[in-house]
């Protein structure tokens, strides 16, 4: 089939950066949506152009590295589908196609669709870890863990860190990918003991860097492992309970 | 100008330094004999990791938690998109929870047969013994491992073993490990005993008098080449069978480090061993970029089958039963659709190339979960594999629920690696390897569930204590200047690389030559070698190597982001291992695990091992790119398990 691709190009972080627009006119509704930048980029090669620069690595839905707005939606138009998993026969012949990088104040533009998710990091160091030493943990089973405990801190756990949720929120927040990250290890006994200073401390840290959380729940929508915006109510809850003690 | 392979040369015999005494107690013993540093001390130590995943930030975690000042590079935006996020089925451990007669002898047995005789008996052991530790850690850390209604941990099993032992997190395990490591690791960076220097790629590393002292990185970002000394370099930056071009890997897996650590006098043992994993979704076009893997968890229920008529053209479900050939099940009765990796793939091999391959393109078999749907209903089999099924959906736009899935064998892990002893260092000392870039632990083929395992055990249990004993008497020994000449020279090798590359200005891209060269590697080197092809691929190699320093074309430059550069350096190594694993497969006369030599197999098609001629690990000394490399042996001694045939019927 034929495109038309309307793609956002930026040579660096300090330039300012436009759309370029490209026909492709051999794509199969086999390749992968990455697959197909990658028949471009070949093209662009041979034509002396530079390959537009985009983040991706296991092109399996998993490490989180892909992401951009295809046609104003983050990693495009299927529900629950990183952009390395969504695959052209989703689209028609002759589609026009708009691709831009996240956008967000907390995920500044470092060239083309690639953008720096850093402060996702600095978040997880103030305190998205269970503080145990390397060959002092007790027998596996000595705390049962109830099945559905184990499960729904599964649901959390599956984040990928792609941050589709905060390129999709109106006001850039963060809340889903922090409550998935405190909510899994919370939820769990072997994180209760540091739960409401582990809340407090991730929270503080998300609003140094992210805007707020209005409740449009657009972050849900987008994600593509479906996590729930219930966890975001769960760590509102925990960071109530943490305020409200650390006054005591 | 292809090396000439009819005369290698042999070096001196390779030492594993393993300590003596009874195998059970080795490792503890061991732990006492070693030199320790005292705690106080630790922080005067500098330690390099390169590589974040489960082994690079397990390690790099334990250490600084020890007290060692840790510098970490990554190539990624974060350490949470290592390629060890992808493993999906499970981890193993010797737990025995399920009481069928698991025991740490046992998953010892099972990976040593399951290696082919190729593994050293006393890693195997430790290895096994401490993947009990490595599931308390995990779950100690909150890492959400299936449950029973009890609360206590589920099991499932995996291929080449009759015992359930191992552990998961839906198909996501390797993510959830990974994360747990990370976690760990993001909490000695908030402590301050680990710093973190992501989007940097390590170019090569500096060896003085004989010792690794330090690293030359690059931001890539920036560009900007820095040199970074150390009392000790730990590599942990995974395998290489990207080199095939399609691969399960994930795109920016590469050989950089170890190639280049390779080059500055680190032995590269076993390059031929490469795993190709039997439940690969087949590819479809030309453009493929990758190929992805199912998990191997799936052929606990799910049934394998051919037609047994070639060229059936009818719909999988139009296809009764007796007219199907279940050829595992059928062939070997008692692992079934289990048996280990190498056998499953090179059986499924044997039925495509037969004529009997289904699929649009017929290049795949079917894995059929319709029992397994009849037997545990469909609510079951998606609480078990439902994100995998999804995940095929997606991809193929076919219902696994309804028509059984497509597989087909790809390149997987890498089981060759540098030469590491006991103590995981390599033959330089100071330069320590760990997890898949080591070539350790998994003989001539790996078993489901134990790479997660071994990439944890070096990293949390085993290097954190053996690198003690080599710091140790280097207590007072000042860093080696970056201003040393070997940094200056290792810098300017380095930049002259990236010149290079550059400003060749030729015609074709990079993943052009690394499409060329897959193809020579998978026809040539893949499932199965003969002396032949192996020669073919050894004339092809250099060749299509000096076209790409004369015609490859990388636009842009040095300053700024620029994948196409940072995939030039990595496929210029390709080139030069790929004649490394095919001078190594052509040595090897002899077929065992995931090196099978069409001119060595037995009667009814099952790899032949020549114990008498190729009881060892065979560890190459580079000689500079062109030039017949130098091999070294490391006898292997089996005192413990008996070398027989492998039978999985």
């Amino acid at each position: 089939m034929k495109l038309t691709l309307h793609v956002w190009r930026q040579p660096g972080p300090g330039d300012k950066g436009r759309f370029e627009t490209y026909e492709i006119d051999d794509v199969s509704e086999d390749m992968s949506f990455l697959e197909m930048l990658d028949v471009l980029n070949e093209r662009l090669i041979s034509e002396g152009t530079e390959p537009i620069q985009f983040e991706h690595d296991c092109r399996e839905g998993i490490c989180g590295s892909c992401g951009m707005m295809i046609n104003g939606q983050a990693h495009g138009p299927q529900r629950g589908t990183a952009a390395c998993q969504l695959h052209m026969r989703h689209y028609s012949d002759g589609d026009e196609i708009t691709i831009e990088p996240w956008r967000s104040a907390g995920f500044p533009v470092i060239k083309d669709l690639v953008v720096d998710r850093s402060a996702f990091d600095r978040i997880i160091e103030a305190g998205g870890y269970v503080s145990v030493p390397t060959g002092s943990a007790p027998d596996a089973n000595l705390i049962p863990v109830a099945k559905e405990t184990a499960e729904r801190a599964m649901d959390a756990a599956t984040c990928i860190g792609c941050g589709a949720c905060v390129a999709a929120c109106p006001n850039g927040a963060a809340q889903l990918f922090t409550a998935a990250k405190v909510s899994h290890l919370n939820m769990l006994p072997q994180g209760a003991p540091e739960r409401l200073e582990r809340v407090a401390d991730m929270v503080d840290t998300m609003e140094q860097f992210f805007g707020s959380c209005t409740n449009m729940a657009e972050c849900e929508a987008a994600c593509p492992k479906g996590i729930s915006i219930d966890f975001i109510a769960m760590m509102n809850r925990d960071y109530l309970r943490a305020k409200f003690q650390s006054r005591r | 100008m292809a090396i000439d392979t009819s005369n290698l040369t042999t070096g001196g015999a390779l030492d594993g330094k393993v300590p003596q005494g009874d195998l059970a107690s080795l490792w503890t013993d061991h732990q006492f004999d070693m030199k320790l540093v005292n705690p106080n001390n630790k922080r005067k130590f500098e330690v390099i990791v390169i590589g974040t995943g489960l082994a690079g930030a397990s390690a790099a975690a334990t250490m600084g938690e020890l007290g060692y000042n840790v510098t970490v590079f990554t190539f990624h935006d974060s350490p949470r998109r290592a390629h060890s996020i992808a493993a999906q089925g499970g981890i193993n451990a010797a737990k025995n929870y399920q009481n069928d007669g698991d025991s740490i002898y046992r998953l010892f047995y099972d990976t040593v047969k399951g290696g082919d005789y190729c593994s050293r008996e006393a890693n195997v052991y430790r290895l096994a013994e401490v993947s009990l530790e490595i599931i308390d850690q995990a779950v100690a850390q909150g890492v959400p491992f299936a449950r029973e209604y009890g609360g206590l941990l589920a099991n499932r099993s995996f291929g080449g073993a009759q015992v359930s032992r191992t552990f998961y997190a839906r198909g996501q395990t390797g993510q959830q490990l990974l994360l747990g490591a990370y976690q760990a690791l993001a909490r000695q960076i908030d402590a301050g005993k680990v710093t973190l220097h992501n989007r940097t790629e390590l170019l090569d590393i500096v060896v003085v008098d004989g010792r690794a002292v330090g690293v030359v990185v690059r931001d890539l970002l920036t560009g900007e080449i820095t040199s970074h000394s150390a009392h000790a370099v730990v590599l942990a930056t995974g395998g290489y069978s990207n080199a095939f071009y399609l691969s399960t890997n994930a795109m920016k897996c590469n050989a950089t480090a170890i190639w280049r650590a390779h080059r500055r006098g680190a032995y590269f043992a076993n390059p031929c061993f490469t795993q190709i994993h039997p439940t690969a979704i087949p590819p479809s076009e030309e453009f493929q970029s990758k190929l992805t893997l199912m998990s191997e968890s799936l052929r606990n229920d799910g049934r394998i089958w051919v037609p047994r008529e070639a060229d059936d053209g009818r719909a999988p479900r139009d296809i009764p039963s007796d007219e199907r050939y279940y050829y595992l099940e059928e062939r070997y009765p008692a692992f079934g659709n289990l048996v280990p990796r190498d056998v499953a793939s090179r059986n499924a091999k044997e039925r495509v190339d037969a004529g009997y391959g289904v699929g649009p393109r017929e290049n795949g078999v079917y894995l059929d979960f319709a029992d397994a749907i009849e037997r545990l209903g469909t609510d079951a089999i998606t609480e078990k594999y439902g994100n995998l099924f999804e995940m095929y959906e997606r991809i193929t736009g076919e219902d696994p629920y309804k028509v059984p899935m497509r597989i087909y064998p790809a390149p997987h892990y890498t089981m060759g690696g540098l030469w590491v002893d006991y103590h995981l260092m390599s033959n330089v000392p100071g330069l320590f390897v760990i997890g898949e870039a080591n070539f350790s632990d998994h003989g001539a083929n790996r078993l489901g569930a134990s790479a997660l395992m071994q990439g944890l055990a070096d990293g949390y249990f085993v290097l954190p204590y053996t690198i003690g004993n080599y710091l140790a008497p280097l207590l007072g020994e000042p860093l080696v200047d970056t201003d040393h000449d070997a940094f200056t020279q290792v810098t300017k090798d380095v930049r002259g690389r990236i010149d290079h590359l550059l400003s060749v200005g030729g015609t074709r891209s990079v993943d052009w030559f690394h499409r060329e060269l897959g193809k020579i590697l998978w026809d040539y080197c893949g499932m199965s070698r003969s002396e032949e092809s192996l020669k073919k691929a050894l004339s092809e190699i250099p060749a299509l190597r000096e076209e790409f320093h004369s015609d490859v074309r990388v636009l842009g430059d040095d300053a700024s982001l620029n994948e196409s550069l940072e995939k030039a350096g990595r496929v210029s190594d390709f080139f030069e291992l790929a004649e490394l694993m095919c001078v190594d497969a052509l040595d090897r006369n002899e077929s065992c695990g995931a090196h099978f030599r069409e001119e060595y197999q037995t009667e009814d098609g099952e790899a032949r091992r020549d114990d008498e001629e190729y009881r060892y690990v065979a560890a190459w000394e580079s000689n500079g790119v062109g030039n017949a490399p130098t091999l070294h042996k490391e006898q292997l001694e089996y005192e413990h398990v008996e070398l027989v045939q492998r039978s999985y019927k």
